[in-house]
């Protein structure tokens, strides 16, 4: 079953779309798993996920950490750090 | 009670509406944070607040629950506008309602450095150099420590 993606603010710019489905591979198995089988998939991504490190993640709409696991997510998100207010 | 909206929002008529038929509040803090002209000396024409619908309301709601728990607080509202935005207009409206003012005071700072860390919210700022996000302040972070209990933020 496809899990959706989605890319906010220069995440998104930098993919260049919003949102996508995808079938993830058995040994994707955590957001860092995910980000890095993501830069392969071209320049756009490599581009996007350079700086890893800076990029939060949720998963179905709730803040994570880079390990946690997302075996079970049915929506994954990436930004950078949030700046509302 | 909280919303995410393009339209703008009255300060004056979200009081009343949130007093309306109440006489057991003693306190009411409102603040609201605003579109600058300037971001570090540049000038800036218009910013484009973008956000990820349905997260934003959850966190929003999650925020002003955590916020319930540690104040006796009467009524809260929040407000906070997307889209693009010109300088001088409305971002976002917090009000907090209290018998008395310390916890209206301070459930308002606490909405406000929760929001600004938590919810999912970007700025672009369109300036004469094109568009920048806004990167996060540490500023934003330290502000949300305060908040932690003193045993955690001793740690």
């Amino acid at each position: 079953m496809g899990v959706k993606l989605l890319y906010f603010a220069w995440v998104r710019e930098k993919t260049g779309l919003g949102e996508e489905t995808v079938d993830l591979p058995e040994h994707v198995r955590t957001v860092a798993d995910l980000m890095t089988w993501l830069k392969a998939r071209g320049p756009e991504y490599e581009a996007a996920f350079e700086k890893s490190d800076v990029i939060r993640a949720a998963v179905d709409q709730t803040h994570v950490a880079h390990n946690a696991s997302i075996t079970e997510a049915r929506e994954i998100a990436f930004f950078p750090p949030v700046t509302g207010g | 009670m909280i919303r995410v909206q393009q339209e703008d929002f009255d300060i004056g008529a979200e009081v009343d509406a949130l007093r309306a038929g109440r006489t057991d509040i003693g306190a009411i803090v409102t603040f609201t944070g605003t579109v600058r002209d300037t971001a570090g000396g540049e000038p800036i024409s218009e910013m484009t607040l973008e956000h990820y619908p349905g997260m934003t309301e959850k966190e929003l709601e999650r925020i002003e629950r955590e916020a319930n728990a540690r104040w006796p607080l009467q009524g809260t509202l929040i407000v906070h506008r997307y889209g693009p935005l010109q300088p001088g207009d409305n971002i976002v409206l917090v009000v907090t309602a209290s018998a008395h003012r310390q916890a209206a005071f301070e459930a308002a700072e606490f909405l406000m450095d929760f929001l600004k860390t938590n919810a999912p919210f970007w700025k672009k700022e369109a300036g004469p150099d094109g568009g920048v996000w806004v990167d996060a302040r540490d500023s934003d972070d330290d502000a949300l420590k305060r908040w932690q209990s003193p045993k955690k933020a001793a740690e």
